[in-house]
């Protein structure tokens, strides 16, 4: 597999959310908006990422038993490393996302990722997986986002372009399983057409 | 009158699975059958409260008196990453036919965001330990609640046509939302 593929494929034919079904608390939970989305997105992508590359150097040397422990470790502490950075350069995003951000380290794609490719793989080819797993699900979750904040309130990244109040729902904790559930409706409806 | 307004609070008002969205993935993942997401909802009961137990312990004997309040992701996740072990020991040996029915599922507790996510909330809102424990049971029983409802549901809805592609995830999903809506009604009790 060509490194570009590899980068590629969490896009669209892997995306972790519409796909997959991978990670659904964190698409769910902080959706509300763009913006929050798209943090949540990166903050996950830069744990992925990290975690990826530590484990593909380590996985040799970690005994089979011990195994997923020794990844959740390593996981956990790029989580703190988020965690800690986020409450001290963007406390306004830290405190939306709120616990979302310490439930990275349970997110099942972080350790999928580290099971499935990083612990069988080389350091680049980990790295580059990482990323592309994490921006495509930045990407699911920016969608997300910005469909339920155009909904709910008319905006998109805060950006008001339509008047009114919008439905109110779709803010709520109901509007993000309804949101989803179409978008990944739409998603298999257009793969059905490809193929 | 405190325990029973955590209680209703947790188990209605919000919802760990529909309101707060945590255990989402066990949620649509082992919810087909009503047997099977009963078996889930009780070792998620199990691994829930004792790891709340646990991580109350290692917070105020441990982690704050040391001052390394900044290694909690990583203790707490450890714990119940043990835990979940110790289970899963204990369900082999006791029910094989239930360790049977939960297979992936039951490793994949370590990673439900619930128990974590409910073990880290009972530690922010700094609840004393006996209501610490009520809080981790309601929060179960939520689970457990919301789980069996939504596998009752999905068990009548295999009995229906439904157009291709809205098949498997998206009708989850509409139908969580559904449900959703509905424990919105609750709101305002407490």
């Amino acid at each position: 597999m060509s490194q570009l593929s590899n980068f590629t494929k969490g896009f669209l034919r892997e995306n972790p959310v519409f796909v997959l079904l991978l990670g659904m608390c964190p698409t769910l939970g902080t959706t509300t908006s763009a913006i929050n989305g798209m943090g949540m997105g990166l903050a996950t992508t830069f744990v992925l990422a990290m975690s990826n590359v530590v484990i593909s150097l380590i996985a040799g040397l970690i005994p089979a038993k011990v195994r997923i422990p020794s990844f959740i470790v390593v996981i956990a502490a790029f989580v703190t490393v988020i965690d800690l950075a986020m409450a001290g350069f963007l406390p306004a995003l830290h405190s939306q996302l709120g616990l979302f951000i310490p439930l990275i380290v349970v997110n099942c794609i972080v350790l999928g990722r580290a099971e499935a490719f990083a612990s069988k793989n080389g350091v680049l080819p980990s790295l580059i997986d990482g990323l592309g797993m994490g921006l495509g699900f930045t990407f699911a979750l920016t969608l997300l986002g910005a469909t339920r904040e155009l909904l709910g309130s008319g905006a998109i990244f805060g950006f008001k372009f339509i008047s009114g109040d919008g439905i109110l729902v779709f803010v709520l904790a109901p509007g993000a399983f309804f949101a989803l559930g179409f978008l990944i409706l739409i998603m298999n409806k257009l793969a059905k057409k490809q193929s | 009158m405190e325990y029973i307004i955590i209680v209703i609070s947790a188990i209605f008002v919000n919802n760990i699975v529909l309101s707060q969205f945590l255990g989402v993935c066990p949620f649509l993942g082992v919810s087909n059958k009503v047997q099977t997401s009963m078996g889930m909802a009780g070792a998620v009961t199990f691994v829930m409260t004792i790891a709340t137990i646990v991580t109350y312990m290692l917070q105020n004997f441990i982690l704050v008196p040391l001052g390394i309040g900044y290694m909690q992701t990583v203790a707490f996740i450890l714990v119940i990453a043990a835990l979940v072990q110790m289970v899963e020991i204990i369900l082999k040996k006791v029910s094989p036919s239930l360790y049977q029915a939960l297979g992936i599922f039951l490793p994949l507790i370590t990673t439900n965001c619930a128990v974590l996510g409910v073990a880290l909330l009972a530690v922010q809102k700094d609840l004393p330990l006996m209501q610490s424990v009520v809080f981790a049971i309601a929060n179960a029983i939520g689970f457990g609640f919301a789980l069996v409802t939504f596998a009752g549901i999905r068990e009548a809805l295999d009995l229906v046509d439904i157009p291709k592609p809205m098949r498997g995830a998206p009708i989850a999903l509409l139908t969580a939302g559904i449900l959703a809506l509905a424990f919105m009604g609750f709101a305002g009790i407490v």
